[in-house]
C-alpha cells in the first residue's frame, strides 16, 4: 500500500509539472457568469527562477512544422562534381552555413538548413518558416557564395566611416583576388601561444596576386567579403610570397572555425540546384490545425464515453488516466522539441485511440477472471499480470514500425521525410506514454480508489 | 464457440474484398502523387469570382492548357482548385497565376510543391525497402516469440491480407474518384502492417497461454477459445481506433484526410483479419503438415 502511495505521489507530481509546461502562454477565458461579461486572459508564467546563483530561463512552446505554420521548403542538390573528394564535406558544410547566414540576415525566424548525402550525392533541406515571396527566398538560397578580397584605402578611413554604412562600405576597394584562387582555409594552433589562428592557401595564381597586393601594401587592411559583407579585416604585417598565409589574433576557437567555414565557401562554391520545392500558405495549415483539433475533441470524448459505458468506475479511471495521457504527451512534445506536423497530429489523436488498448485488454482480462469466481481484488491483479504479455508483445511490433518510419540513424535507403518522422516520432512516444499510462497509472488508482462493488461480477 | 467451423467463410469473405482490388489493381495501378512522379502541384483560392464565369472547370483547363500541360484539376474547396501537372518554375507559376487572375479575378496562391522527377523514383525504392524492413523484422520476432515458423508466417500472411485490402481500396479509389497515393498513404500503409501484427499477437498470446495450461487440447479447439476469449477485447479495441480516425476522416479537414481513411481501412481488416485471417492460416497450415505426414506413411510393400 505504502508503495502505491509513492507511485501515486510521483504520478501527481509528474501530471502537475507536465499540465504547467503543455498550458499555452496565455488562456483566453470568455464567459458569462451570473449576468456578468469576463473577457480576460490568464497567462501562465514562464520558468524563470535562480537555482544556485544560476538563472533559469525558460518558456515551452510548441514547434510547429511548416505544414502548419506556413513557409517554404526548398530540396537543393549540390554538384560537387569539381571538388576533391577530401574537400567534400568541408564545401557542404560551408554551402549550408551560407544558406542560413543569408536567411538569417534577410529576416527568417528559426529557419533550418540540414544537409544529407544520398549515395555520392549531397543535398541541403532548407526549412523557411513564414516566408510568403518565394522569388525572393530562391535567390536567397540557390545562388552560389561569393567571396573576395578588398583593400582598405587609407585615405577614406574616415570618422564618418564608423557610422554611416556607405561610408563604410566605400572605403573599401575591389581587389582581382577572388575565392577562385582560394584553395581552403583550416583552422589550426599557433605553436607559439596555442591561439586558434586561420591558414589560407591559395592556388599559383592566387599566390602571384595575393604576394603582389601583399607586397605594396605592408601594414594595410585586406578585407575578405563574403557576399557582399566582410567577415574579416586582417592587416597585412609582411608580405606573403609563397601563397600561405594566417590570419591571427583575436579568435576563439568557435570564431575561427566559423570564419573558415566562410571562407571556405568561397573558396569551394558549390553550384546548387533547386530539386524540390514545397510553399504553404499560412491559412492553410491554420484552418487544417483547427479542423483536426475539433476533430479529435470529438473523438476523445466520444472514446471516453465509450469506456465508461462499457466499464463503469473502471473506465472512468482508464479515462483519468487518458487525461494525463494527452497532459504528459504535449509536455513531452514540448521538452524535447518535437516539430508539430499535420500527420504528426493525426498521429497523437491515432495514439490516443491506441492508448485504452491496454485497459482494454486488462480489462477484459478481468472479466474473465471475475467469472472463474476469483475474489475481485485478486481478479484484478492477475488481469494486470496476464494483460501485460501481450501488451507487451503486440507493442513491440509498432514500436520497431515506429523506428522504421523515424529512421533515427538516417539511413540514406530509407525514408528522410520530415513529414513522415513527425508521424513516426508522434506514434513512437504514443506508444510508450499509453504504456505507461496504461498500465501503472491505471493500476495505480484502481488499487488505491477501486473496491468490490456489488454487481460487478 | 466453434468460431473455426467457418474458416472457409472468413476466408470468402477476404476474398471478396481483395479481389476486386487486385484486378483493379492489376488493370488500373494506384494513381500516385507528385510526390512519386514528380511534377508540380499549384493550389489557388479565388477571392472574388468574376460575375460571368463560376469556375467551370473545363474551360478553365482550356484556358491554361495553351501555357501549361495540365494533367489533372480538381476543386479543393469553395472557390479553391488544385492545378496538377509537368514541372514548373517559378516564373511559369506566376505566369499561370497572372492567367488566372485576368480571367477570374482575384487569385491567392495557398499551396505550391514541385518535385524533382529523380527525387519521385528514389521515394519510391525508400518506401519498398521501409516495408520490406518492417514486415521482415516483425516476421522474425512473431517466429521467434511463438517459437514456430507457422506463426511468423501466418502473421505475415495477414499482413499480406492487409496490404492488399488497402492498395485494391486505394487503386479502386483512385480508378472512380481520382484518389492519389502520396507520402502519407505510405506512412498509413506502415502503420497498418503494425495494426495487423498487434492484434495478430494478442490473438496467437492467447494460444499460447492456452496450449501451456491444456496441452492435450487440439489446435482448432486452442483456437476456437482463444478467439471467444480475445474478440470482445479485439472489437473493443478497434471500436476506440475507428472513433478516432472517423473523427478525423469526417471533421480533421482536406490536408488529411484520406490519410485518416487509409490508417481507418487499415484499423479495421487489422482487427478482422487476426481473428478471421491469422488464426484460420494456421491451421491451415496444420492440416497441410498432417496432410503431408499422412502421405508420407503410405509405401509400397
Amino acid at each position: 500500500m505504502r508503495r502505491n502511495l509513492q507511485i501515486f505521489i510521483f504520478i501527481t507530481v509528474l501530471t502537475a509539472i507536465s499540465l504547467y509546461i503543455s498550458l499555452p502562454s496565455s488562456i483566453p477565458v470568455n464567459l458569462n457568469l451570473f449576468g456578468k461579461q469576463i473577457n480576460q486572459e490568464i497567462f501562465v508564467p514562464p520558468l524563470d527562477v535562480t537555482i544556485f546563483g544560476k538563472r533559469v530561463h525558460k518558456e515551452f512552446k510548441l514547434k510547429k512544422g511548416l505544414d502548419i505554420q506556413g513557409g517554404m521548403q526548398v530540396v537543393l542538390q549540390a554538384d560537387t562534381a569539381e571538388i576533391a573528394t577530401e574537400d567534400k564535406e568541408t564545401a557542404i558544410e560551408s554551402a549550408k552555413e551560407v544558406i542560413l547566414r543569408r536567411v538569417d540576415l534577410y529576416g527568417i525566424n528559426e529557419p533550418t538548413v540540414t544537409t544529407a548525402k544520398m549515395g555520392e550525392e549531397y543535398r541541403l533541406l532548407v526549412d523557411l518558416p513564414g516566408v510568403s515571396d518565394p522569388d525572393q527566398a530562391l535567390q536567397l538560397v540557390g545562388t552560389t557564395a561569393l567571396l573576395d578580397f578588398r583593400l582598405q584605402n587609407p585615405d577614406l578611413v574616415t570618422s564618418e566611416a564608423t557610422y554611416s554604412a556607405i561610408a563604410f562600405f566605400n572605403q573599401f576597394e575591389r581587389t582581382n583576388l577572388t575565392g577562385k584562387q582560394l584553395k581552403r582555409a583550416i583552422v589550426q594552433f599557433d605553436q607559439q601561444t596555442n591561439e586558434p589562428v586561420i591558414a589560407l592557401e591559395f592556388d599559383d595564381e592566387g599566390k602571384k596576386i595575393f604576394g603582389e597586393l601583399t607586397q605594396q601594401n605592408v601594414g594595410e587592411v585586406l578585407a575578405i567579403f563574403l557576399d557582399d559583407l566582410p567577415i574579416a579585416m586582417p592587416r597585412i604585417n609582411t608580405p606573403i610570397l609563397d601563397g600561405r598565409a594566417v590570419m591571427t589574433g583575436g579568435f576563439d576557437l568557435e570564431g575561427a572555425k566559423q570564419t573558415a567555414i566562410q571562407l571556405n565557401a568561397g573558396a569551394l562554391p558549390v553550384p546548387i540546384e533547386v530539386i524540390e520545392q514545397r510553399q504553404l500558405g499560412a491559412s492553410l495549415g491554420q484552418a487544417a490545425v483547427e479542423q483536426s483539433v475539433k476533430a479529435g475533441a470529438i473523438g476523445i470524448g466520444l472514446v471516453m464515453a465509450f469506456m465508461i459505458m462499457l466499464y463503469g468506475w473502471k473506465g472512468l479511471i482508464a479515462d483519468l488516466a487518458l487525461i494525463i495521457y494527452g497532459i504528459l504527451t504535449i509536455a513531452i512534445y514540448k521538452v524535447i522539441g518535437v516539430t508539430l506536423t499535420l500527420p504528426g497530429i493525426a498521429g497523437m489523436l491515432l495514439t490516443i485511440g491506441m492508448a485504452v488498448d491496454a485497459n482494454i485488454l486488462i480489462f477484459e482480462r478481468m472479466k474473465e477472471e471475475l467469472r472463474l469466481d476469483k475474489p475481485w481484488r485478486r481478479a484484478m491483479e492477475l488481469g494486470f499480470g496476464r494483460a501485460w504479455d501481450s501488451i507487451k508483445d503486440a507493442n513491440i511490433a509498432t514500436i520497431m514500425t515506429a523506428l522504421i518510419l523515424i529512421n533515427p540513424l538516417d539511413f540514406s535507403f530509407l525514408n528522410t521525410s520530415g513529414m513522415v518522422k513527425g508521424f513516426g516520432i508522434t506514434l513512437l512516444i504514443g506508444v510508450l506514454l499509453g504504456l505507461f499510462t496504461g498500465v501503472v497509472v491505471t493500476r495505480t488508482f484502481m488499487r488505491l480508489f477501486l473496491k468490490e462493488q456489488r454487481g460487478q461480477r | 464457440m466453434n468460431f473455426m467451423k467457418w474458416r472457409w467463410l472468413y476466408f470468402a469473405i477476404s476474398l471478396l474484398v481483395i479481389i476486386p482490388g487486385a484486378i483493379s489493381l492489376v488493370l488500373f495501378g494506384m494513381k500516385p502523387a507528385i510526390d512519386f512522379t514528380g511534377g508540380s502541384l499549384l493550389e489557388v483560392q479565388f477571392t472574388q469570382i468574376g460575375q460571368e464565369t463560376n469556375l467551370g472547370l473545363s474551360s478553365l483547363k482550356e484556358n491554361l492548357s495553351q501555357i501549361y500541360e495540365l494533367d489533372a484539376i480538381v476543386q479543393s474547396g469553395e472557390n479553391q482548385i488544385i492545378l496538377r501537372g509537368k514541372h514548373l518554375d517559378n516564373e511559369q507559376k506566376n505566369l499561370i497565376l497572372k492567367v488566372l487572375s485576368n480571367d477570374y479575378g482575384t487569385v491567392e496562391e495557398k499551396r505550391f510543391e514541385t518535385v524533382g522527377p529523380s527525387l519521385g523514383k528514389e521515394l519510391l525504392t525508400k518506401t519498398l525497402t521501409g516495408v520490406i524492413i518492417a514486415a521482415g523484422l516483425i516476421t522474425i520476432y512473431v517466429w521467434v516469440q511463438f517459437n514456430e515458423l507457422k506463426y511468423g508466417v501466418s502473421a505475415i500472411l495477414a499482413m499480406l491480407h492487409d496490404s492488399l485490402v488497402l492498395l485494391g481500396v486505394f487503386s479502386l479509389l483512385g480508378y472512380f474518384y481520382g484518389i492519389e497515393v502520396d507520402m502519407l498513404y505510405v506512412t498509413a500503409l506502415l502503420t497498418t502492417l503494425s495494426f495487423s501484427v498487434h492484434d495478430t499477437i494478442v490473438v496467437y498470446d492467447r494460444i499460447r497461454e492456452l496450449r501451456g495450461k491444456y496441452s492435450k487440447y487440439s489446435l482448432v479447439s486452442l483456437i476456437n477459445i482463444a478467439v471467444t476469449e480475445t474478440l470482445s477485447r479485439s472489437i473493443n479495441n478497434s471500436v476506440t481506433i475507428v472513433i478516432m480516425l472517423a473523427a478525423l476522416a469526417m471533421l480533421g479537414g482536406e490536408t488529411i484526410r484520406w490519410f485518416a481513411i487509409a490508417l481507418l481501412i487499415g484499423a479495421v481488416t487489422g482487427t478482422y483479419s487476426s481473428t478471421f485471417t491469422a488464426a484460420p492460416f494456421l491451421l491451415l497450415w496444420e492440416d497441410a503438415e498432417t496432410f503431408i505426414k499422412k502421405k508420407k506413411r503410405v509405401n509400397f510393400v
